[in-house]
């Protein structure tokens, strides 16, 4: 294992990676390498930077200093690397942002179909593939809005996953839904991270983080303070923010 | 004063023939030029963000007539021959899009941004983002403005009947001159707009009130 970890660069690595709105400094020198495989949870108060953290290396968001790579390919900015990029990576987001207008298959098969170029027949046999792997494939024929919560990020995950990437980024995929609907997206995301996918989750679902995490990483304030194994990062945090943090959102689970 | 007989009301109808046809053609055209306008006044570009913009207010702050006027000399003075007809569709075609063009910017910018960002995500390029998932929940959301600007079309054509375009008003006109009877002839005249415009009108409100409640 670690001698794989040695011959292949990492999937994702960011570098002294900086981001500003304005005058807010929004990411501080983020450095950051994924193997692949590699589950990383990101958890930190509202406004740390964590979801920019993850934006940033699909390029939804622009950052002004420091170079993110993912599979090899620099993003520069330029199309071409921003296509290749969003190629191998998937994005599962809070508000689901299902297409409306779209039976949930259509909203599986359009990207590949689009992006991939994948005939109608080929995108709805991986379409079909993938809501099965969610458990949702019974609802294929329905709109989004027909749907709950839980169902609505499920198809999500399955969306995301019609596109074969490498790493799915999840941006608190299971902070809109209500408290039961929270377990069946979770138990789909631990699935998939049996399956060996790379993820890297922004969420507070610690219960989550202790089951399936490589490594838990901490951001407050734009930085990342502290990062280690769920184990020891739960068990003896060593900043003093880390466990504040840990203190506030133990208390309410 | 003359009686209004059969060949009045068939007159009556060849005038709202042209009606019709001036309003389908302003608003097709207007569609097409509209959707242009649309999508270059939400591009990145601020050039092209401001050229539409200018171009939208230009329209939206002069009369409706004078837009008529300018377009149907102002073609004259360029040396080219055209018939009434030509002229005014083309000056209608510019007031629609104009129009048209920035209610469906609204639309568009009215579609919650994450759209465009699953869109992105999921690595769709530009045409298919505004084709696939953007314009179509945009269209939903203009349809009440929409219907009401094309009442306002149908309306508008009557203005045409200023520079010579024999539509339903500047048949009433006619009629009317020979008949003695501009209260009856109008009365008519009025009650085909209305006839036209109403149930449109109608079908807006219910729409709107039918999206206000899936709204909450």
């Amino acid at each position: 294992m670690l001698n794989s970890a040695k011959d292949h660069p990492p999937l994702i690595s960011l570098e002294d990676v900086q981001k500003w709105y304005g005058a807010f400094h929004a990411l501080k020198s983020i450095s950051l390498s994924v193997r692949k495989g590699e589950k990383i949870v990101l958890c930190g108060p509202s406004g740390s930077g964590k979801s920019t953290l993850i934006r940033c290396i699909n390029a939804l968001e622009t950052i002004e200093e420091g170079t993110i790579v993912v599979e090899g390919q620099v993003l520069d900015g330029s199309t071409k690397s921003i296509d290749a990029i969003r190629r191998e990576v998937g994005m599962v987001f809070q508000s689901f942002n299902l297409f409306p207008h779209m039976t949930v298959l259509q909203n599986c098969t359009l990207a590949p179909m689009r992006v991939r170029g994948a005939s109608r027949t080929d995108a709805e046999r991986l379409a079909r593939k993938y809501l099965e792997r969610v458990r949702i494939l019974d609802q294929a024929e329905k709109y989004p809005a027909q749907l709950s919560g839980g169902q609505q990020q499920r198809v999500a995950i399955a969306r995301a996953l019609c596109m074969e990437p490498k790493v799915m980024l999840f941006d608190e995929p299971t902070s809109a839904l209500d408290p039961e609907m929270v377990k069946e997206v979770l138990d789909t995301m631990i699935g998939l991270a049996r399956d060996g996918m790379t993820m890297i989750c922004v969420t507070h679902e610690m219960g989550f983080a202790r089951q399936v995490a490589d490594r838990v990483i901490f951001m407050a304030s734009g930085e990342i303070i502290e990062e280690a194994e769920p184990e020891v990062f739960f068990k003896s945090p060593k900043h003093e923010r880390t466990k504040t943090f840990l203190g506030e959102i133990l208390a309410h689970h | 004063m003359g009686p209004i007989g059969e060949d009045e009301l068939f007159f009556l109808m060849q005038g709202l023939k042209w009606t019709v046809l001036l309003a389908i053609v302003g608003f097709i055209g207007g569609g097409i030029f509209g959707i242009l306008i649309a999508l270059l006044r939400t591009s990145k570009k601020k050039v092209t963000r401001t050229i539409t913009a200018g171009y939208i207010g230009i329209f939206q702050g002069t009369p409706l007539l004078m837009q008529l006027f300018v377009v149907y000399y102002g073609v004259a003075l360029l040396g080219v021959e055209v018939n009434a007809w030509i002229a005014v569709a083309i000056a209608f075609t510019l007031h629609a899009s104009a129009f048209l063009g920035e209610i469906w910017r609204g639309s568009i910018e009215a579609v919650p941004k994450g759209q465009t960002e699953a869109a992105n995500a999921l690595g769709l390029h530009y045409g298919s983002r505004m084709k696939d998932v953007i314009l179509p929940q945009a269209l939903k959301i203009s349809l009440p403005a929409t219907i009401g600007f094309l009442v306002q079309l149908i309306k508008g054509t009557s203005l045409a009947a200023l520079v010579g375009f024999i539509e339903l008003t500047r048949v009433g006109q006619i009629i009317s001159n020979q008949t003695y009877r501009p209260l009856l002839v109008f009365g008519i005249v009025g009650a085909i707009y209305f006839i036209i415009c109403w149930p449109l009108s109608h079908v807006g409100s219910g729409l709107e009130k039918r999206m206000a409640k899936a709204a909450r």
